[in-house]
């Protein structure tokens, strides 16, 4: 029997078909799935204060409405992700427990400060770019909810990343203390968005199996490089260079060859150390506790008046 | 007492003449916040839409998939198979 | 779809590519922009100003939230109340940038502290800071958004018609922003002994500033037909009030009210403490790089 469902399964993934909620499902996919998703959700929340941190200071009206309907945005995103972990079997409660436990991860871009209001363009161009690559291919994820989710999430990052790129290229346009400010920024987020793709292939785990289970569908480096080809001519559109002596065209592979990210920093932040992991984490978990007595209220009247199910026909 | 609240699932019907159509889910306290809350959540404040939002421990489903152990117990109600008619060889058509 | 036009909220519209993002890609282009004739354009700019600070200073606020609310879902609530009322004081700021002479950006980060002339409901502190918490946040919210709702309700009939689609416009946010607030007020005030004492403690700590919401300004007694005299909203308000607070089993606070500083107020332009650190958080960037563009 057992045998039997396995290969249901194998079959329907390999058919590229969907895997819904109810189906049997390998317990190694289904504890992969929700790490995978998990940690996606809380990335999208942890993601909300880089940005989050330049609503009360956005330099224009216009610009202040797109900074808070974007976060908001990601606010959302985190939501739909939690409810697909939720088809899993899983709890957004215990979810966030482990987040602000810091026994789950999130992606570890957050944990760089942003410093000025150039940050909030390069991180809908570059980091918003960076989690497209990432997250499209995922739009075909073998999880129908999460497939689902991915889909709309992609549709409202490509305008995200629009909307960085647009006031980039607005800043560009301005004055040259603003052009400086834009470099600056490219400088510091270059090598960071590199790093979104994981370690290289060569050191990843987790990949083989997910790419068999269809959750993840390319390599770490495939993405990377992908990336870099991307966004040289949007930079040079833009009039900022990246900051890699490395990178130039290949005419034999007809890709950009690039430098390598410090993975010694990538690791470091990864373990805790960057500048911003503790103030994220306790930013999030202050929320969730000052938020304790709220959702404890509203439980209570909703118990309260909640229709006797004894009196139902 | 539990602090976390119930699951909903959402169902949207976007315009007039279509079915409504399940886009997600949510947490909320109750059926009013629930549905203040799939209002902002996944119809941007559409006026135009109608919403249902269901307790996900209400929804009752099916298996798509007849091997689904969750089933196999209690079996699915079998007189929805037609094998569970014995119908005489002679009756044509069936 | 576009944010470049504060106006393009006024005209229905199109599904909008942000998830909850409202109020940014309609546009006012079929909106009369004549002044009417014999109105005192001074006074139209002020109103318009008042109205028009009110929303920007409460949705600075009410950002504050941000990445704070108590649940992922009304963390997207209060987001988009403070978004609805973001685009009331853009189109606000930008008519009376229209006899100013001045753009939505220039009245709302070149003005000084003196200049600014909402309510002190909107400034003050009511969490997430430590003014105040969500129940505090909650009870600003039922008093403004049921003030600003009867206010809309008769600006809709003002002679100077954008003021009139502004308020057409804004009847439908506010009258959510309304019912949000009320829904919390109920589950805050009956939920439990915590959040009933904290529900009513918020209440006690906006309840000094309410008067100062119906006390006719000058500006307003010289634009009649224009503008709504706030004198007449005040029984509507109360009823609205009573009936949420009795729902919620909670009290009126007595009518105490803040003392105006040398006979002024918000309204002329005399705010409290908080408002000079809120203006320097929203318009230092701004203000530091001159000739930028955004």
């Amino acid at each position: 029997m057992a045998d039997d469902l396995e290969l249901r399964f194998e079959r329907t993934v390999q058919a590229e078909a969907r895997i819904e909620p109810r189906d049997w499902m390998p317990d190694g996919y289904r504890k992969t799935l929700i790490r995978q998703i998990a940690q996606h959700a809380h990335s999208e929340i942890i993601g909300m204060q880089p940005e989050g941190n330049w609503i009360s200071r956005a330099p224009s009206l216009r610009r202040k409405a797109i900074l808070l309907a974007k976060v908001q945005d990601e606010a959302g995103h985190g939501l739909y992700l939690y409810s697909a972990t939720e088809t899993l079997g899983a709890d957004r409660e215990d979810l966030t427990t482990k987040l602000i436990e810091g026994r789950q991860k999130y992606s570890s871009i957050f944990n760089y400060p942003t410093l000025t209001f150039a940050d909030v363009g390069v991180i809908g161009w570059l980091v918003d770019g960076a989690a497209i690559c990432n997250q499209v291919p995922l739009c075909r994820t073998s999880y129908g909810p999460y497939a689902r989710a991915m889909i709309r999430i992609c549709k409202e990052e490509s305008f995200h990343q629009r909307q960085g790129y647009e006031l980039l290229m607005t800043m560009m346009r301005g004055t040259q203390q603003q052009r400086d400010m834009v470099q600056d920024s490219v400088n510091r987020w270059w090598w960071p968005a590199l790093m979104m793709f994981g370690p290289p292939d060569a050191e990843s785990t987790n990949t083989e199996q997910s790419m068999a289970w269809r959750i993840k569908r390319d390599t770490n480096d495939e993405l990377r490089q992908k990336f870099v080809n991307m966004s040289v001519p949007q930079a040079e559109a833009l009039g900022v260079t990246f900051p890699d002596p490395e990178l130039k065209w290949n005419e034999e592979r007809g890709q950009y060859d690039f430098g390598s990210p410090d993975w010694d920093e990538f690791w470091q932040v990864v373990k805790g150390g960057g500048v911003c992991n503790e103030q994220r984490v306790a930013h999030r978990r202050k929320a969730h506790e000052d938020g304790a007595w709220v959702r404890e209220a509203a439980a209570a009247h909703a118990a309260k008046h909640a229709p006797s199910k004894e009196g139902a026909a | 007492m539990s602090t976390t609240w119930p699951l909903w699932e959402v169902f949207v019907r976007g315009k007039r003449g279509l079915n409504h159509v399940h886009v997600g889910s949510l947490h909320a306290p109750d059926a009013e916040m629930a549905l203040r809350n799939a209002r902002d959540v996944y119809t941007r404040r559409n006026e135009g839409v109608s919403i249902w939002v269901v307790p996900a421990t209400e929804i009752t489903a099916s298996s798509p998939d007849e091997k689904d152990p969750f089933f196999a117990p209690s079996g699915d109600k079998v007189y929805r198979h037609p094998t569970f008619y014995a119908i005489p060889e002679d009756v044509p058509h069936l | 779809m576009s944010f470049d036009n504060a106006y393009e909220s006024l005209l229905g519209g199109e599904d909008a590519h942000w998830a909850f993002g409202t109020g940014f890609s309609e546009a006012l282009s079929g909106v009369d922009r004549e002044f009417p004739a014999g109105v005192d354009r001074d006074a139209l700019a002020s109103y318009c100003l008042m109205l028009g600070d009110d929303a920007l200073i409460f949705s600075q606020r009410l950002a504050e939230w941000c990445s704070r609310a108590p649940e992922l879902e009304e963390d997207i609530a209060l987001a988009n109340i403070a978004l609805d009322l973001l685009g009331q004081a853009r189109m606000l700021l930008t008519r009376a940038g229209e006899v100013l002479g001045k753009t939505e950006d220039e009245l709302a980060y070149l003005r000084d502290e003196r200049e600014f002339r909402n309510v002190h409901l909107a400034e003050i502190d009511c969490g997430p800071g430590p003014g105040g918490d969500f129940a505090a946040t909650i009870a600003r919210l039922l008093v403004f958004s049921s003030w600003r709702l009867a206010l809309f309700s008769r600006l809709r009939g003002s002679a100077d018609p954008v003021l009139a689609a502004i308020a057409e416009k804004g009847l439908k946010e506010l009258a959510y922003h309304r019912d949000h607030a009320a829904q919390w007020t109920v589950r805050l005030g009956d939920g439990t002994d915590e959040s009933h004492r904290r529900m009513q403690a918020g209440l006690e700590r906006v309840w000094p500033f309410v008067d100062e919401l119906f006390a006719t300004h000058p500006v307003e007694a010289r634009l009649s037909g224009v503008a709504v005299d706030p004198a007449s909203l005040r029984s509507e308000v109360d009823g609205v009030l009573e009936a949420v607070l009795s729902a919620a089993g909670l009290t009126r606070p007595a009518d105490t009210k803040a003392a105006r500083v040398a006979g002024m107020a918000g309204r002329d332009g005399v705010h409290t403490e908080v408002m000079g650190y809120l203006l320097a958080e929203m318009q230092h960037l701004h203000r530091s790089l001159p000739g930028a563009v955004w």
